[in-house]
């Protein structure tokens, strides 16, 4: 268990001083994936440093199952650190070092014999399906084969917490999606903590249980990843949940509603429906789904007639099928 | 061109590798430390120390800044006290290493500052003593770049070992300056000052090849 008890980070800049954290409580349970989200600038980077102490807090503590490790020793900071795991948006690998190496470096600095770090470099490089590149240098690899072996390293010493800094923010949609099933597949079979900050909503809803939202270093909203987003009570989260250059929001004086799709039947024409049961038009403002199989999941915008008994109508047509909805702006 | 000019000429090329070989050796043994040192207790460093970055740093600009002839005169004292003699090529030795040293360190500074921050951040992440960053992180990370300055430095030091020749040093500097420059046998300074350059082109050409070898990051 992680847990921040009112951290706060201030740094003293020519500009003046800046808030990274801004008295932050936050309780990262055993066994889950939490995921950070917000902006650049948010303080998301800052804060998860503080779980491995890259950073110190200016003020608070944080604990690490009860042990307050802004207290600890310098030697025992250092085993602590063996014990959190770390991937990073520009993966961080020894470039003079092939695969093998870099996966044995945490496994030098920990003092694992040699015979005892090759085993274990084999299974790594099995769990991450890089058996292949094992002589292979960093130069020599993509984008998603390094984050599979930075993974690979992170993982040598059997860490208990896994944090990942944007970690999939330089890779293409589909390494990125290899590499969040990559992550989900360890917290299952290795029940490593995972800790993942990024930007985007869709990494969250991939691969995260809770969310925490984040702007000017303060925490705006913890919750469910299903809670957040059927429901952001934020405007930093609404903000990324609908990202305003896919919608035509900004481009009407009308209501908007925003209706969730949680799982219904990716074949039943809602939409369609809509208008043939409530006799009114309905302007699609932005969408995104997806078909997850067979079920809808996503969001969509739609403007609203300027009848607020037509409106009445849509909301009971929505209530009556079980979809939910809110207001859109 | 006066007898035994072939003899001279060889013991020449011989004592010009000693003193440069040998200094350069000795100033990387204490310049990679020394550059180490300034560039972990930087203000962004993983041993930040203000006073001893403050004090190394000045000790170098200092000696950097005093010309090589002034020092070599300057530090006589010096080289007698540790080599006993204030003549000859392994005199000049000590002069070179003490203005070597300064310039090896900045040199060897410069290039663990183009090692990437993120790559010793990760190696702090996984639990790393400073000790361990800087054996296994920062020294393998840029070898090749403390390579190619290894390759400047030799250089460097072979142009004032020739200095030497002034102050009653060996090597083909002593060789060019009292037959060339005394004597006028201008023969025999362009033939030392082609031996000069022959031997700064292959210590270049061979030292970029083994740095393109044992550099990773080239495909």
């Amino acid at each position: 268990m992680i847990r921040f008890d009112n951290v706060s980070k201030k740094f003293n800049t020519k500009s003046g001083e800046v808030v990274a954290a801004n008295h932050v409580n936050l309780q990262i349970e055993d066994g889950e994936i939490f995921g950070i989200i917000g902006f650049s600038g948010a303080g998301k980077s800052t804060l998860v440093r503080h779980i491995n102490l890259l950073e110190y807090p200016t003020e608070g503590s944080i604990y690490i199952d009860d042990v307050d490790i802004t207290k600890v020793s310098n030697k025992e900071l250092r085993r602590y650190r063996q014990k959190i795991g770390m991937i990073f948006q520009q993966f961080n690998l020894l470039e003079q070092r092939n695969v093998t190496g870099n996966i044995m470096y945490p496994l030098e600095i920990a003092g694992v014999k040699k015979t005892e770090a090759k085993k274990r470099v084999e299974e790594l490089l099995h769990i991450v399906g890089m058996e292949d590149k094992a002589a292979a240098y960093p130069s020599q690899l993509s984008g998603g084969q390094k984050q599979r072996v930075a993974i690979a390293r992170a993982l040598a010493t059997n860490p208990d917490v896994l944090l990942c800094d944007e970690a999939t923010s330089a890779l293409d949609p589909i390494t990125t999606r290899s590499i969040l099933e990559l992550l989900k597949d360890i917290n299952k079979k290795l029940n490593v903590t995972i800790v993942v900050i990024t930007h985007e909503m869709k990494v969250v809803e991939q691969i995260c249980d809770r969310v925490a939202v984040m702007s000017a270093g303060n925490i705006e909203e913890i919750g469910t990843v299903r809670e957040v987003f059927m429901n952001p009570k934020s405007e930093t989260a609404r903000k990324l949940i609908i990202p305003e250059e896919t919608n035509l929001v900004s481009h009407t004086d009308r209501d908007v509603l925003r209706i969730v799709f949680d799982g219904q039947s990716a074949f039943e024409p809602i939409v369609s429906s809509l208008t043939i049961e409530c006799q009114t038009m309905v302007n699609i403002l932005g969408a995104n789904t997806e078909n997850i199989g067979g079920k809808a999941y996503g969001q969509m915008l739609i403007e609203l007639p300027g009848d607020p008994d037509k409106v009445q109508k849509i909301k009971d047509y929505l209530d009556r099928q079980g979809i939910h909805y809110e207001r859109g702006r | 061109m006066p007898q035994g000019m072939g003899e001279l000429l060889l013991n020449g090329i011989f004592e010009t590798m000693y003193m440069t070989i040998v200094s350069t050796v000795i100033s990387y043994i204490i310049g990679i430390p020394l550059g180490v040192i300034v560039y972990i207790t930087d203000t962004n460093g993983i041993c930040k120390n203000r006073v001893v970055n403050f004090i190394t740093g000045t000790i170098i600009n200092i000696v950097r800044s005093i010309p090589f002839l002034i020092l070599l005169v300057a530090i006589m004292p010096f080289t007698r006290l540790v080599v006993g003699t204030s003549i000859g090529s392994t005199a000049t030795i000590v002069p070179l290493i003490v203005a070597a040293v300064p310039f090896i360190a900045r040199m060897v500074e410069s290039s663990l500052k183009e090692i990437d921050g993120g790559i010793i951040e990760a190696a702090k992440a996984m639990g790393s003593s400073t000790l361990q960053i800087v054996t296994k992180v920062l020294i393998p990370e840029a070898k090749p770049s403390l390579m190619v300055g290894g390759t400047i430095a030799f250089a460097t030091i072979l142009g004032y070992s020739a200095m030497a020749g002034f102050v009653g040093g060996g090597g083909l500097g002593a060789i060019a300056t009292n037959y060339g420059y005394y004597r006028y046998h201008t023969d025999v300074m362009l033939i030392t000052v082609a031996l000069l350059v022959l031997i700064v082109q292959i210590f270049q050409e061979v030292g970029l090849k083994l740095v393109n070898k044992v550099d990773k990051r080239i495909k």
